[in-house]
């Protein structure tokens, strides 16, 4: 043998091994088992199935309105079944489909796009997805029980504050949704983080695929759109379970700060579920024209011109509130002003088709379909952002109309185009191509068929959420071709489901890279493998597979960084977040039933609550904040058995680190900043009540003093600085008088609590007697709770430094609870400032 | 805050965020005075606010654009910015700060203008 052979065959040898420790390492678990993998293969897979599977469902309900609709004076469903049939369609279409599809497609193609071999927080992604499931299965079912929501998706009081109007629907709205926005904010933590600190080396903020800057905008847009939602639905269930006034008039309440707070979110969340799917359209687009993207920086124009100017849209729906002029008039300016980052996007792929030679495969059928309708959908967009006009047609079919020529042609079709676009990286086998195309056609044309006549049944007065019409008003024909339309797009819809969930074996084998894409997901040259990226590459371009000569192979090789899983950890890169510069090896936890467990408790607590089972519900809560004690103690902060490690390419790379390096660290500030998003929000109810009453805190509301609420701030501020003084006195290694100052913090916290609600209640402050004294309330009720959860860290905290387990080195722990810490005492002090500073200025 | 030696992601978003408190100040003083002073009521002392306002934001994105602009110019070469160099991704930050800069500086002008035309509060 010759020395060249001898060497290429332990070459072989070493690889051979490497593969084999991966692959253990990476294992997908077996059998029952199955069910406790946390890896983004897997959870990604089942919340893409489980999203679509929801959107078939309210697709059913759809059609069983359309065909209630389909002649005037039906009696197919009833009044009271139709009210559910619309509310549950638009919630589940909106909550249950349209946010998580795009979540869930984003944990399955982004780590692959980004070289990672997960995200950082897998087990996260699978909590999120057993809430998602647990609530979206409470949420669909309830229509089975005749106990639908039946309010409309937007829930407008006071029709649905009225228990004996709504029903226990309007509970299950409430409770069931909030729980899944936890889990639509942990994933948006989740890739956040993920964008920003896992991309492979060398990928510099100037070279990152398109996908990802969108997906970093839509995370964030959650960020500050969710909160508010979820402060407004406190308020709400406080209402209907408690009777504190916040949206009855006759108690100084006011609905209108309902449609605020809903919509604060609600508009954004149109974004929300509109940028992800251009996000596809922008990898599809340059793929299929195969050059790169024309006007790269106008996209991220675009893209942070369209997250930002969204949230200043909220109001347009409401311009028939009666809102002054000028205040309709800011609205509408900023309405216009959004279509322009929205017509860059259009022209930019546009561009790109026409400077490339576009290949009009299926993907590429849909990506412009979804062009053509939602250019449509737009201009009504414009149309109705005018508020003259809106005054005509709101409430109307014309907005039906509109609502889903955006909706369809910005997030459905799109998808769809993600969707055959993706499947062979994610299966290794090819989407029938006739199939496709009998799809693309008959859903192309049922949607327009089904919808675009709504524009004239609204144009002629026919108002939205009726469950039935009298004969010769002129909606009769109309009604009739959308109907037939409709169920026409159902078998284009039927027709890709066949496709998709026909067995593998029947479907052709995708070669390698079978679009020629240009991007780091189709790298691996079997899809099969569980790690994901065999080595993690230096990437030098914005399209690597067209521009690095042999790329995937030398991947596939192991030649980059961390070909191997010495330890038999699982593991991924951390890179710095302008030039992806490596600076750790990050351990990533493995398969746990613990997610799935927490998510059946802290599931099941908010399902009792629904039926005011208040005990279980309590019993709930506390199992499932201990199972989450749990998880954390048995799987994070893990102290590695030495300091550093070969990452491969010469690198050693520290295997910890804390504070500002740590992704922990970043995903508690995120997480921090939502809830202090959602803090604003009732600080905004605070003002928003001040602004609409002559007097506010109304001449007979007698609380809550100055000395408590002070004192309570006081002794919040020294809890805070006893948190500060405990990690830099542990950093300094006297680990013992740390834990003694957290001891003393944690004193210090639950008195702040105590004085916090002492004050209300000594002065008199009755929250059913006004809004003001409820609005108090939860105010000193949400900082408390703060203050408490501040708390359980704490006693988290000392525990494990007790254990040895949080040391002066290893202090991941107490840096995070820190970091929680400045944001619990800025909410302590600054309910204290507005509930009794604040009112001996005004 | 407003001119930065090297661009970030901060530099970047830092120009819609005037924007957004732009738009949010302009809304809340107008619903403020239009609630506290009756329907009726004119909004002269509030345009002259939004005024100064707007004045004041649109002189921070310019600010921001110019920033901007300096970052993008080290070198002269046009887009793509598609090099894996600390230059590339100082331009590429440039270019698109100082696209969302005007963005920003249309969305300020757009919001500002019912003030200019709309003088009480029906
Ligand atoms: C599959 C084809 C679809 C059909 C045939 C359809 C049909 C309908 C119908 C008949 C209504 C009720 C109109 C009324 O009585 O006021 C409606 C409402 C609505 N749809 Fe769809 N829809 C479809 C897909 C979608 C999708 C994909 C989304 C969102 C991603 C969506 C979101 C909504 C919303 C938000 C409402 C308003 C619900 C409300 O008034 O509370 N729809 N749709
Ligand atoms: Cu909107």
């Amino acid at each position: 043998m010759s020395e060249a052979t001898m060497s290429e065959q332990a070459d072989l040898e070493r690889r051979r091994g490497q593969e084999e420790r991966l692959g253990k390492v990476w294992a997908t678990p077996k059998s029952w088992r199955y069910w406790s993998a946390v890896n983004n293969t897997e959870v990604g897979v089942w919340y893409t199935a489980t999203s679509f599977f929801f959107f078939l469902f309210a697709g059913a309900l759809a059609l069983v309105m359309r065909s209630q609709l389909a002649v005037p004076e039906n009696d197919l469903v009833s009044a009271g079944l139709y009210n559910q049939l619309f509310t549950l369609h638009g919630t589940m279409m909106m909550f249950l489909f349209a946010v998580p599809i795009f979540e869930a497609v984003a944990i399955v193609v982004l780590p692959q796009m980004l070289a990672a071999r997960d995200l950082p927080f897998p087990r996260l992604s699978a909590f999120g997805y057993w809430c998602f499931l647990i609530g979206g299965v409470f949420v669909a079912g309830s229509i089975f029980f005749n106990a639908a929501p039946d309010g409309g998706w937007f829930m407008y009081p006071p029709l649905t504050t009225d228990p004996e109007l709504s029903g226990i629907g309007a509970d299950i709205w409430l409770l069931g949704l909030s729980f899944i926005e936890v889990a639509s904010i942990a994933a948006a933590v989740e890739l956040i983080v993920g964008v920003l600190k896992c991309r492979p080396p060398g990928m510099r903020i100037n070279l990152i695929p398109l996908y990802c800057w969108y997906i970093l905008i839509v995370a964030g847009m959650i960020l500050f759109a969710f909160p508010p939602l979820i402060a407004g639905d406190i308020l709400f269930e406080l209402e209907r379970m408690f009777d504190w006034p916040f949206f009855d008039p006759a108690r100084g309440g006011d609905p209108v700060l309902w449609q605020h707070l809903f919509w604060i979110f609600g508009h954004p969340e149109v974004y929300i579920v509109f940028l992800p799917s251009i996000a596809l359209l922008a990898m599809i687009v340059p793929t299929f024209s195969q050059r790169p993207i024309i006007g790269y920086g106008w996209i991220v124009l675009a893209a942070v011109g369209t997250g930002f100017l969204s949230f200043g849209l909220w109001a347009h729906h409401m311009y028939t509130i009666g809102m002054p002029a000028i205040s309709l008039g800011f609205f509408s300016a900023a309405s216009e002003a959004v279509a322009i980052p929205t017509g860059v996007q259009i022209f930019v792929f546009v561009a790109t088709m026409l400077a490339g030679k576009v290949i009009f495969a299926i993907p590429m059928l849909f990506a412009t379909g979804a062009l053509a309708i939602f250019v449509f959908g737009g201009l009504t967009g414009v149309m109705v952002a005018l508020a003259p006009f809106d005054w005509q047609v709101h409430d109307s079919y014309f907005v039906v109309a509109h609502l889903h020529y955006t909706l369809i042609g910005g997030m459905f079709f799109p998808l769809m185009a993600g969707i055959y676009y993706f499947y062979p990286f994610m299966t290794g086998r090819l989407l029938s191509v006739r199939l496709g195309k009998w799809a693309f056609w008959l859903m192309f044309a049922g949607f327009n068929i089904a919808f675009l006549p709504m524009h004239f049944t609204g144009l002629r007065g026919m108002p939205r959420r009726v469950f039935t019409y009298p004969a010769d008003l002129g909606f009769d024909v109309l009604n009739l071709v959308s109907t037939v339309g409709a169920f026409v797009m159902a078998a284009g819809v039927l027709v890709v489901t066949f496709d998709l969930i026909r067995p593998l074996a029947k479907k052709l084998k995708a070669a390698h890279n079978p679009w020629n894409a240009g991007t780091l997901e189709w790298a691996p040259l079997d899809p099969g493998n569980p790690w994901g990226i065999r080595s993690v590459p230096v990437i030098t371009s914005r399209y690597p597979l067209w521009e690095q000569e042999g790329l995937a192979r030398q991947i596939a090789e192991g030649r980059f960084y961390l070909p191997d899983a010495k330890e038999m950890k699982r593991e991924t890169l951390i890179t710095t977040v302008l030039d992806a510069e490596p600076v750790q090896v990050l351990r990533l936890p493995g398969p746990s039933f613990l997610p799935m467990i927490a998510a059946i408790f802290v599931g099941g607590s908010f399902i009792a609550a629904t039926f005011h089972w208040w005990i279980s519900a309590a019993l709930s809560g506390v199992v499932g904040i201990g199972v989450i004690m749990a998880w954390l103690w048995t799987g994070t902060a893990m102290i590695p058995e030495k300091a550093s490690k070969d990452a491969g390419l010469d690198a050693e790379l520290p295997l910890y680190k804390s504070g500002p390096q740590s992704v922990g660290w970043w995903a508690m500030f995120i997480t921090m900043v939502g809830d202090g998003t959602a803090f604003a929000s009732l600080v905004f109810a605070y003002y928003f009540y001040w602004t609409i009453q002559p007097d506010f805190p109304p001449p007979d509301a007698t609380g809550p003093g100055l000395t408590y609420p002070l004192l309570a701030a006081a002794v919040a501020f020294g809890a805070w600085l006893c948190m500060v003084r405990a990690r830099a006195v542990n950093r300094g290694g006297s680990e013992r008088r740390a834990a003694q100052l957290m001891a003393t913090s944690v004193l210090l916290a639950l008195a702040s609590a105590a004085l916090l609600l002492y004050a209300p209640w000594t002065t008199g402050l009755v929250p059913t007697r006004d809004v003001y004294d409820a609005t108090v309330w939860v105010l000193v009720l949400w900082s408390a709770i703060h203050l408490v959860v501040g708390v359980l860290m704490q006693g988290y905290c000392i525990a494990r430094s007790l254990a040895g387990k949080l040391t002066a080195r290893h202090d991941i722990d107490l840096q995070n609870v820190v970091l929680y810490w400045h944001f619990a005492a800025i909410t302590a002090i600054v309910t204290v400032m507005v509930i009794a500073l604040f009112p001996l200025v005004a | 805050m407003f001119w930065r030696e090297k661009a970030n992601l901060w530099t970047l978003i830092t120009p819609p965020t005037v924007w957004a408190l732009h738009f949010l100040f302009c809304y809340v003083v107008a619903a403020i005075a239009c609630a506290k002073f009756g329907r009726a009521a004119d909004l002269d002392g509030t345009r002259i606010v939004i005024a100064v306002a707007t004045v004041a934001a649109a002189g921070l994105i310019v600010v921001a654009a110019v920033t901007a602009r300096h970052h993008w110019s080290i070198g002269s070469e046009l887009p793509p910015y598609d090099e894996p160099t600390s230059q590339d991704r100082e331009r590429f930050l440039g270019v698109s700060t100082f696209l969302v800069s005007c963005l920003s500086f249309v969305g300020v002008i757009f919001v500002a203008m019912p003030a200019l035309f709309i003088s009480d509060c029906r």
